[in-house]
């Protein structure tokens, strides 16, 4: 009696197998993965430098938690990492209006949300709601705004949605990568309460965030370790019509400095390393056979280093800052320092040849927009100080650099010190500074503090910074560039272009934004690379390697020099030993 | 008679090694700051006595070094290139005791060669001229704000000690107040207020304002414990008994009791404190760059890539040991002294 009903039991499961089978093959609209097919099974572990701070996709704007939510979530177009251009996702595809502001999106059809709950036009026209709320603060709110004005949302039908951009948008499509879509039936009530900013904190249980990613929340365990589990409903499959992701389980383990993430990766307690300092690479790289990984070298990264004056003009208060910036303000001065300063010698001592020399903020590792014709900087100690006297200034028999006035040349470096390169860096200008007369003295400082002193106060003299672009897309740079940009760091709160050279440079950028071929905009981009590399408002230094390492086994293992360097296609990895093994 | 043997040897050999750091510019054959980045992470010079052909010279000697095509810090050294070792040569410029300009040195090898004893760090500066130069730092800034927390600590607590009441329960409460509050966070603020420039006699003397008078709290409750039991001892009581003062009490037999405890407490203090001027190098409170110091040189040393490729950029931790070891003799030979006479005395 009991037998035959287990029997029956397993054979009415078996049926229900077999439908949902085949009914996804029958409506699912699913996306057929290029790379590489794989093998199912197996779990991998990586480290993550410290816990996410929340779930929540809405409010979520830190690297972490971005980090998490992107693999449990999925966005409409998204931006493939090695090729840098937009392919399909959620949206199986779209058409672009003449005038580039009209875009509409076909869905892909019967897919699932990883709770089972089905995904139409209306969760799409939600989420953009949600994002586009003034009172939400949504870090993707920002993104979505072209000229200040938010763009317009329509649903046409259950699978075709309309967006409308106030105005010509260049880079249109690409604003929607990393824009999670929300599963309505979970949120909305949330979101009607006006409590979504509030909802799926870290003490939410892991069923109750859902999402269309490659897999889903099992386990959170604070200050340890957070476990994701295969998304069963996902929406790829590989050439051989096997579902993804190939992974059981991806678990982060939390690891705070970077020191303790090389030694768990060595020991084997995680399999992927992401983000390696040169030192540590060099560390590594002998025991790459004996310990069966493999350390890659991706190429430059988008993150650019440089030497920045203050050339704001609200330190009145301040009278030896504002007693330097008339030396600051002067382009032979800041040219004389950028000539002085030995860049290979930074790539060689501080990155160990793993770095490239920089001119313009667009690294080489950006393919589409890099310029070729602006040369690198090059170290001459005689050129900066003929550029110093063209400038008035003049030495003293002790050798000491005096301006006009006589007074010596001598200011402060700020840097964080809570990054070893840049700290690395600020010795060796001191250095490079003191052969043409100039005492430059470094202060690191602990970075929320330097960050307060060039964003808030004003009060430095000279800083070395980095900053990675989030995308090759020059737009994501445009705060930077443009006179009047929230962080327009080397003169911040700009009504006016205090200079004809800004002046230029927001026409063009301006210009380039509503251009929508792409050998105009990179026309006008070069400019903008020629503008910075003539007048330096920051004195570019270098960008680094994006280093990073992964056992060897590891299929589809494909690094790339945008962010999430090594699991943004965690759905395509695949152990290419048998899952019994690890 | 042994034992003032052995306080003879510990003071010389602390004396020693403070004249050393002293004249740090004389003893180190290279300036703490020149970078000589052709030569980054060279492992320590080897002196030689016999040649690549294997003959015996008497005059020590090193051969030039050159960085192996391609390699990051594999130094070959070039048999035909051989630099003996001279003494009182001429080289960098310095200040002697920080006011005579001098340029010679201790020892030294024509340039190309280079002698760097405990070899050199990221930068290609040398090791050994470095450890010299941090030490005047370190020493001092460890020992000038170990004697400052201990005066305040000393003072404080056997004021309250003695004083008991309102004034012991007033000082105590204030101590606690010390070693509770979240320093890290006011430090923040003073860095704020404090102007960026900072020449490295002022950012010393800040280094060993800050830590003097952040650490009395624990010297000061000890002081307190001892002065509140001495106060009970019968010939405390028997001198009060016959009339002495408060003062007279405090100076005569109370303050003596708490001498052993305040060496103690120096020779724990002072390795701490030469440690602590780390922190203040994070929040750009401390000496800072280029300007060495032993904490930040081992600071530097904790990274999990200098630890695993380049050993001799542990040497920095090694050097204070045997320092470090002679404070705790001379803390300890000073206490026996101490004890011997009171007991002396006792006896009589």
């Amino acid at each position: 009696m009991i037998r035959s009903r287990l029997l029956s039991f397993r054979l009415a499961g078996l049926l229900v197998l077999c439908s949902l089978v085949a009914g996804a093959h029958a409506q699912q609209d699913l996306l057929v993965s290029t790379a590489e097919s794989g093998i199912p099974g197996g779990k991998l572990v990586a480290a993550l430098r410290s816990e996410p701070r929340s779930f929540n996709p809405v409010t979520a704007d830190d690297q972490v938690s971005v980090g998490i939510i992107s693999r449990v979530m999925a966005d409409l177009v998204h931006i493939n990492r090695a090729t840098q251009s937009t392919e399909p996702a959620l949206a199986r595809s779209w058409t672009v209006s003449k005038d580039g502001t009209v875009f509409t999106v076909k869905l892909r059809r019967g897919l699932k949300f990883s709770d089972g709950a089905p995904f139409n036009a209306d969760d799409v026209i939600f989420s953009f709601k949600v994002y586009l709320d003034e009172k939400l603060h949504s870090p993707h709110r920002d993104l979505l705004m072209v000229a200040g004005k938010p763009l317009r949302v329509e649903k046409l039908d259950s699978w075709t949605v309309r967006f409308t951009f106030p105005s010509p948008y260049a880079t249109l499509e690409r604003v929607f990568d990393t824009v999670p879509m929300l599963p309505r039936h979970l949120l909305e009530k949330d979101y009607l309460e006006g409590k979504i900013d509030q909802a799926w904190g870290l003490n939410t249980p892991p069923d109750k965030i859902v999402g269309l990613g490659p897999f889903r929340l099992k386990q959170f365990v604070p200050g340890e370790r957070i476990v994701l589990e295969r998304n069963p409903y996902y929406w790829k499959v590989d050439s051989k019509g096997q579902k993804l992701p190939y992974l059981d389980e991806l678990t982060f383990l939390i690891v705070p400095s970077q020191d303790a993430q090389v030694v768990r990766f060595e020991a084997g307690d995680t399999q992927v390393i992401s983000g390696l300092s040169a030192d540590n690479f060099v560390a590594l790289e002998p025991q790459q056979n004996s310990r069966h990984f493999k350390l890659y070298d991706a190429g430059p990264s988008l993150e650019y280093n440089f030497l920045m004056f203050n050339l704001n003009d609200d330190t009145q208060a301040n009278a030896e800052v504002a007693g330097k910036q008339q030396w600051f303000r002067d382009v032979r001065f800041r040219q004389a320092v950028s000539a002085a300063i030995d860049r290979a010698a930074i790539v060689r001592l501080v990155y160990h040849g793993r770095a490239t020399i920089l001119s313009t903020h667009i690294t080489p590792g950006n393919k589409l927009w890099f310029n070729k014709a602006i040369k690198p900087p090059v170290h001459s100690t005689d050129k900066a100080k003929e550029l110093f006297k063209s400038a008035g200034f003049s030495w003293n028999s002790s050798g000491k650099l005096l301006d006009r006035a006589g007074q010596p040349v001598e200011f402060t470096i700020l840097v964080s010190s809570s990054n070893a390169q840049r700290s690395q860096m600020a010795t060796m200008l001191q250095e490079d500074l003191k052969q043409v007369g100039i005492t430059a003295r470094a202060v690191p400082m602990e970075s929320r503090a330097a960050i307060n002193r060039v964003l808030g106060s004003h009060d430095y003299d000279a800083t070395i910074m980095g900053i990675a672009s989030g995308d090759i897309d020059p737009t994501s740079d445009t705060n930077v560039f443009m006179s009047n940009g929230q962080t327009h760091l080397w003169h911040l709160g700009e009504e006016t272009p205090a200079t004809p050279w800004e002046a230029e440079m927001d026409r063009v950028l301006q210009k380039q934004l509503v251009t929508l071929n792409y050998q105009q905009r990179r026309k006008l981009y070069d400019r903008v690379q020629e503008i910075e590399a003539e007048e330096l408002p920051l004195i570019y230094l270098v960008t680094p390697d994006v280093l990073v390492g992964a056992q060897e086994t590891l299929g589809n293992f494909r690094p790339a020099v945008l962010e999430q360097y090594t699991l943004w296609n965690a759905d395509e990895l695949f152990w290419r030993t048998p899952a019994g093994k690890r | 008679m042994r034992q003032r043997g052995k306080f003879m040897f510990v003071v010389s050999a602390l004396v020693a090694v403070h004249l050393l750091v002293l004249f740090a510019g004389f003893v180190a054959p290279y300036d703490y700051a020149t970078q000589d980045r052709d030569h980054a992470y060279v492992h320590p010079t080897r002196v030689h006595l016999m040649d690549c052909a294997g003959r015996f010279h008497l005059r020590p000697f090193v051969y030039v070094t050159s960085l192996q095509e391609g390699a990051l810090s594999d130094y070959r050294e070039d048999c035909s290139q051989p630099a003996p070792i001279r003494f009182f040569t001429r080289g960098d410029e310095y200040l002697l005791a920080g006011l005579i300009p001098s340029q010679l040195h201790l020892f030294g090898v024509a340039s190309p060669a280079r002698l760097y004893l405990l070899g050199t760090d990221e930068f290609g500066r040398d090791q050994f001229s470095r450890i010299v130069y941090g030490g005047e730092v370190s020493l001092f800034a460890g020992l000038l704000a170990a004697l400052l927390a201990l005066v305040i600590g000393v003072l404080a607590g056997s004021i309250a000690g003695a004083s008991g009441g309102w004034v012991d329960e007033t000082i105590m409460r204030v101590s606690e107040l010390f070693m509770a509050v979240p320093w890290f966070y006011l430090l923040l603020a003073l860095r704020a207020v404090l102007p960026l420039k900072m020449d490295p006699v002022s950012a010393f003397i800040l280094v060993v304002g800050v830590i003097g008078v952040l650490n009395w709290g624990q010297p000061a409750r000890l002081v307190r414990g001892v002065v509140l039991s001495g106060r009970e001892q019968n010939f405390v009581q028997a001198a009060r008994g016959f009339g002495a003062g408060r003062l007279y009490i405090l100076k005569r037999h109370l303050l003596p009791m708490t001498f052993s405890l305040a060496l103690t407490q120096m020779a724990v203090l002072v390795p701490r404190f030469i440690l602590a001027e780390v922190l203040l190098s994070f929040l750009g409170l401390g000496i800072g760059e280029p300007f060495p110091s032993w904490g930040n040189m081992i600071n530097e040393a904790q990274q999990y890539h200098v630890l695993v490729s380049y050993w001799w950029m542990i040497l920095p931790a090694l050097v204070p040991v045997p320092v470090f070891l002679g404070y705790h003799g001379l803390a300890d030979a000073l206490r026996e002294k101490l004890q011997s006479q009171v007991r002396f005395r006792g006896d009589k």
